[in-house]
């Protein structure tokens, strides 16, 4: 692949603060500033400023649409109120994930769904796809939009002192809501309360023309407050710790939602609720019968060394029963941390487990996820 | 651009070297600060112990990183004669003074060292 990398509206602000980029699912994203402890610590004690304009925006709209995302997706989308957001997915006919999403509703016909940049394009496919007759139409707004993340427990001031006399209610904002709001400057963003990290935070949605504007107006909004530019090794780390799923990591087309721990997003409806049929459902049926071949588990090691994505879980005898799909050392923990899928009979909390890390057995107990859980 | 001092010698793994490289010296190696960026904030080093034989271009460790792990190479040959102590409490260290407190083991060299790299050298290697 020679393809040019796609670059983000900040990219000019990323370079001028010396941040290290990398390629990622197509696109040249910053992977730290400072540094990856530094950047965790600061969005878990005050406040870390992520750019995310690599992540797929796209609007559904029409009078079919609840229908139509209840059809193409897996959770009871006609059931999001007003201004609120859902987590959901994108399942294959056979029950495999595509890709996990958060759904806007931002009228009763119209939704703003959120992909991750590598599934982008094949979410915006399928959804073209699975259109049938529904009366809808699908836009693409990744190119227009930029998204920037405001997280941690000085999220919420942070972005109240962002906004335009600070009269916008970012306070009364609950989670997994989201509200039109204008900034300081009289630019028009979307603010929404949800994130990836673990922590309290915003998301804004803004135009790309606005980008630069809006970054720089948070940083010099949220300095006081000790919040830095953050990129994508401690959104990794942040993720791992709240125990969020990686598309590509623990989802894939080969692990259904029920075996990701998700089963919980897909309604397949029942005799008092019922719902339409969707792509995949008589495969998620079987499969929440069959029950799961394999589970994700948290596993918590005592020792140095982390388990790394694609280590193998072995039993005694060393042979591979399993395999780590996301792992580090907990910077919050001080522990190395890891998920993994492993067979029923190893998934209850406490059985001890072994991974093979490079060639040496390293023990490891399964815990209960989240790792890490804010106070309230 | 991190910094490349003059007075070391260099691998082409990013390890520095301090000292005589004659057979029967006594060697200081780290890794360059160039690598502790590139590696991001180490977390964990598992050097060799003393008394341990390395060879010049093996493996002798390894170093973890919050986002990666790395094999620690051996510039040179010998018997490794002392251990920073210091990195297992504060691996950090080599984030912050690669050249200085940063340093991971001394080596007393089995043969002479002379396919080190100087500093131009080495800058040569990441360009």
């Amino acid at each position: 692949m020679t393809d040019a990398l796609q670059r983000s509206p900040l990219h000019d602000e990323h370079v001028a603060h010396g941040a290290t980029l990398v390629p990622f699912a197509g696109w040249e994203m910053p992977v730290r500033y400072s540094g990856d402890l530094a950047e965790h610590t600061a969005v878990r004690t005050a406040a870390g400023l992520f750019d995310l304009s690599h992540m797929g925006e796209i609007s559904v709209r029409g009078a079919d649409a609840a229908a139509f995302l209840e059809h193409a997706l897996v959770g009871r989308l006609s059931a999001v109120k007003l201004w609120g957001a859902k987590y959901t997915m994108m399942c294959t006919p056979e029950g495999g994930v595509i890709d996990d999403l958060i759904v806007y509703r931002r009228d009763l016909d119209h939704f703003v769904i959120v992909a991750n940049a590598s599934n982008h394009a094949t979410v915006i496919g399928e959804l073209r796809e699975r259109r049938n007759s529904f009366d809808v139409g699908i836009e693409d707004l990744s190119v227009e939009t930029a998204l920037i993340a405001v997280q941690g427990p000085a999220a919420e001031r942070i972005v109240a002192r962002m906004c335009h006399r600070g009269d916008d209610d970012i306070r009364a904002m609950r989670y997994y809501t989201f509200a039109n709001i204008v900034l300081d400057g009289g630019i028009h963003a979307v603010a929404a309360r949800t994130g990836y990290t673990g922590e309290d935070g915003l998301e804004l949605f803004v135009s790309a023309d606005d980008a630069a504007a809006v970054w720089r107006l948070a940083l010099a909004q949220g300095e006081g407050d000790g919040l830095i530019p953050c990129g994508l090794a401690a959104r990794d780390s942040l993720r791992l710790e709240a125990g969020m799923p990686l598309y590509g990591q623990e989802l894939t087309r080969d692990t259904t939602p029920y075996e990701a721990g998700l089963g919980r997003i897909v309604v397949l409806g029942t005799a008092e609720r019922p719902r339409g049929d969707f792509v995949g459902r008589d495969a998620l049926v079987r499969a929440k019968a069959d029950g799961p071949r394999k589970v994700l588990v948290g596993l918590a090691g005592e020792g140095r060394r982390a388990a790394r994505a694609g280590y193998p879980v072995v039993d005694e005898d060393g042979a591979e029963v399993g395999r780590v799909t996301s792992g580090a050392p907990s910077p919050t923990l001080g522990h190395p941390i890891a998920m993994a899928y492993v067979p029923p009979a190893l998934a209850e909390p406490g059985t001890t487990v072994a991974i093979d890390v490079r060639g040496r057995r390293e023990p490891m107990t399964v815990v209960a996820l989240p790792f890490y859980t804010r106070a309230s | 651009m991190a910094s490349v001092p003059e007075e070391l010698a260099y691998s082409a793994e990013h390890e520095w070297v301090a000292g005589d490289p004659d057979a029967g010296a006594v060697v200081t190696v780290g890794i360059t600060s160039h690598a502790a960026q590139a590696l991001g904030d180490i977390v964990y080093v598992e050097a060799p112990s003393v008394g341990d034989t390395v060879t010049a271009g093996e493996v002798c460790g390894e170093l973890e990183s919050t986002k990666a792990v790395s094999e620690l190479y051996s510039p040179v040959s010998g018997t490794v004669t002392a251990v920073n102590e210091g990195l297992t409490s504060s691996p950090e260290t080599i984030n912050s003074d690669a050249y200085g407190d940063g340093w991971i083991f001394k080596v007393e060299l089995s043969e002479t060292a002379d396919d080190l790299l100087d500093a131009e050298a080495y800058v040569a290697t990441l360009a």
